[in-house]
């Protein structure tokens, strides 16, 4: 996680296209200028922050799903939770999944964990568009590559061969 | 049963906080009601889960931004509500 860069995401664990799903894997740096203010003596990932680690998430499996041909931005975030503190070093992770594909939007669900316990959650509306500027794309599959975005074809779940779709990895 | 406007006049008005009273087939969801294309998101979501389509709002925005509609053809709820019909019929034929 780069805070400064606002790259949030570390690492893909897993992308079901099936269950249109994607998780996450994303360490908090142990430091950063952020942490000097927020707060002295007790630093915390800002709240805002996790729902941008949420919203990314959904973003990159939305990005995945439309194979890279359409831009997503964060429009909404509806009930949104963050329900404990979230510290430097901890490892977070997050799951998304896709709800509904609309029509020049998609509605998602997400939700952070540490060690297996809720930390946040949220229902995320992105809007969707072609991509406004090319090096945007570039930037995005690039990003895709960093993570380990699963970019192939894969088998399904019970290990037989199905072009055009990916699952586990 | 409901009806389309029925179920889609109770969508808005529980999803925009607009008296129930207020919606009525004339309405225009824009110019009427002050729905904005955010607000809208959230109505398109609950439509579309409501009755099983996609309403194709990226193909009426952009027909309305290239001067081919109105505004009026797709935001006037008995329009709207005409609109999912043949949706519904496209998908069930």
């Amino acid at each position: 996680m780069r805070l400064e860069y606002f790259q949030m995401i570390d690492k893909v664990i897993e992308l079901d296209l099936d269950a249109r799903t994607l998780r996450t894997a994303n360490t908090v740096p142990t430091e950063s200028p952020i942490f000097e203010g927020h707060f002295p003596g007790h630093p915390l990932l800002p709240g805002v922050l996790l729902f941008e680690i949420m919203a990314q998430s959904c973003g990159m499996l939305l990005l995945r799903l439309h194979n890279y041909d359409r831009m997503a931005f964060l429009a909404s975030v509806d009930k949104g939770k963050l329900r404990t503190f979230v510290t430097p070093g901890q490892v977070i992770e997050v799951f998304a999944r896709m709800e509904h594909d609309g029509s020049g939007f998609a509605r998602l669900k997400a939700e952070g964990r540490v060690e297996g316990k809720l930390v946040c959650n949220a229902d995320i509306t992105l809007k969707t568009m072609p991509f406004p500027a090319p090096e945007l794309r570039g930037y995005l599959l690039s990003t895709a590559e960093r993570i380990c975005m699963p970019m192939g074809d894969g088998p399904t779940p019970d290990g037989t061969e199905r072009p055009g779709k990916l699952t586990h990895v | 049963m409901s009806t389309t406007f029925e179920t889609v006049a109770n969508i808005i008005a529980e999803t925009c906080d607009i008296p129930r009273e207020n919606i009525t087939p004339e309405s225009h969801a824009i110019d009427d009601l002050g729905i904005d294309s955010l607000d809208f998101l959230d109505i398109a979501f609950a439509i579309d889960k409501a009755f099983g389509i996609k309403l194709p709002l990226e193909q009426w925005t952009q027909e309305v931004n290239e001067g081919k509609a109105t505004t009026e053809q797709y935001f006037v709820l008995k329009n709207l509500c005409a609109r999912i019909d043949e949706l519904i019929a496209a998908k069930t034929a």
